[in-house]
């Protein structure tokens, strides 16, 4: 028996063992599918085992400042750079764009296809008290949302039933959304990749407010030691190098480019 | 209804070519369960029979918390967990977080005092009958303990089953601690809500109807191994 528990262990912890590094993602980019194309060509070519953790970004941070992973991919860029002032991450290094899209019903009650910017697009959702889903869980995409309620000088809190805090994540909101008829605000990358859209259609999109800069920001390792800084450099260099801007400028879904490359070349 | 037979097409494809990402978390589904089974046993079938056996103060105490701790939520425990295996928290210097190991200690929490119940349950029954005959042979309690063990082992087997089910069937738990890592920490279950979360219902039925076919296949091996069930000695 105790051998047979020796075994046991012996197998479960054996996976740890090659040269592995955890980032911690959102949903928003896994759900994009880029990541299925970027990491084979990482294990190509840096011979590096990316285990992503698919979380919202205030899990992510968390999960950085805790030294649980060793870098983090995320797009909130005023929490990144709280996280990087205090001290959690070295630097944060830009390394590409998508934009998100108000989705809705296809009868589009509230008439946001006839508007010019996405602060219009949700008084007008206001103004008619459609149904609104939001992520409600701290997310970049819940954080932009509230942004964006804030500069068309509403207040999420005094919403009335319309609107709806579901506090899961991209494709789960998405699904609620289906289901309710709703509007909701997405990444386009998650909305193109979505299998169950039912009546939802893309309403609103293109005001350069919409635009989600995504960063990568390794985990000091003078905070914690075990960290695997070197691999986490590595892949850095691989981010921001010519063979990922190919792949990333190259991604597309449906015929459409999802993500824009927009990393300097040289490390900040 | 669409969904349901898309949901069934796409288990039928994924189980007859034997899909090598669907063996690959089938396997590890099976692995963390059966461990997590193992050693929750070895705790928890002595302990439940102990109970039964020995009287002592705070007994009543004991079984309310155990009977109470069946219900524990497993994102609860996920999360207490993940706590004390992360890297700030006090065994984080193991470096468990986000492994199957990690995964192995949530669902032993979660399905010990489900097993330990049960089996409470079943030997006391048996206790009632085997009472006289034990104490008159002056058997010490670990005696008692192992003879009631073995004499009960069908209703024991029943625990473990009800245990295993809790276990193979758990999503809450192992998806924070093991955090759904591809190759490394999915399981079927994480795999089921990442499909769900997709929107890609088909797929995550599929998966879902593997994991049903999957706990039926180790309740038959169980019984065949263990020879219960069978003709003239059910």
């Amino acid at each position: 028996m105790i051998r047979a528990l020796v075994l046991i262990f012996g197998l479960v912890t054996h996976a740890a063992q090659a040269d592995t590094l955890r980032l911690a993602v959102t949903t928003s980019f896994h759900n994009s599918g880029l990541s299925d194309v970027l990491l084979p060509a990482i294990k190509a070519d840096i011979d590096l085992d990316v285990q992503l953790l698919v979380v919202g970004t205030g899990q992510a941070l968390r999960l950085g400042e805790a030294g649980d992973v060793d870098a983090i991919l995320v797009h909130s860029k005023s929490a990144e750079e709280a996280f990087v002032a205090a001290g959690y991450g070295t630097h944060r290094r830009e390394i590409m764009y998508n934009d998100f899209v108000i989705l809705g019903p296809d009868t589009d009650p509230a008439k946001i296809e006839d508007q010019s910017t996405a602060e219009g697009s949700l008084r007008a959702i206001a103004a008619v008290q459609a149904i609104f889903i939001s992520r409600g869980d701290n997310s970049g995409t819940h954080k932009k949302e509230r942004a964006l309620w804030q500069n068309a000088g509403l207040d999420p809190a005094t919403h009335g039933d319309w609107y709806k805090e579901v506090g899961a994540g991209m494709g789960a909101s998405l699904n609620t959304a289906s289901g309710l008829n709703g509007y909701i605000l997405s990444d386009r990358a998650s909305w193109l990749n979505f299998g169950n859209p039912g009546q939802l259609a893309i309403l609103f999109a293109g005001d350069p407010e919409l635009f989600n800069q995504y960063a990568y920001i390794p985990v000091d390792a003078a905070r914690h030691p075990h960290i695997n800084a070197d691999a986490a450099a590595r892949l850095e260099a691989w981010l921001t190098s010519p063979a990922a801007q190919t792949l990333i400028d190259g991604y597309m879904i449906a015929g459409q480019t999802l993500f824009t490359f927009n990393a300097s070349p040289t490390s900040p | 209804m669409n969904d349901i037979w898309a949901g069934l097409a796409s288990a039928f494809w994924l189980i007859v070519t034997l899909d090598p990402d669907l063996v690959e978390i089938t396997l590890r589904s099976l692995r963390v369960s059966l461990s997590a089974l193992l050693i929750a046993a070895l705790i928890a079938l002595p302990f439940g029979t102990w109970l039964a056996v020995r009287r002592f103060r705070f007994r009543r105490a004991t079984i309310a918390v155990l009977n109470a701790l069946m219900g524990l939520p497993p994102v609860v425990v996920g999360l207490i967990v993940y706590l004390l295996l992360s890297r700030s928290g006090p065994f984080g210097v193991l470096g468990l977080l986000f492994t199957p190991t990690a995964m192995i200690i949530a669902q032993v929490i979660i399905i010990t005092p489900l097993i330990a119940s049960i089996t409470h349950q079943a030997m006391r029954e048996l206790w009632a009958e085997y009472h006289d005959l034990l104490i008159s042979l002056n058997t010490s309690n670990w005696q008692r303990i192992r003879t009631l063990i073995f004499d009960g082992r069908r209703a024991l087997l029943t625990a473990a089953l009800a245990g295993f089910g809790r276990a193979i069937g758990e999503v809450g738990a192992i998806m924070i601690v093991g955090g759904n890592i591809d190759h490394a920490t999915r399981v079927l279950t994480t795999a089921i809500a990442l499909e769900t979360g997709k929107g890609d219902f088909a797929l995550a039925l599929g998966l879902g109807f593997v994991l049903i076919a999957l706990a039926l296949l180790v309740n038959f091996a169980i019984h065949v191994l263990s020879r219960t069930e069978r003709e003239g000695r059910w």
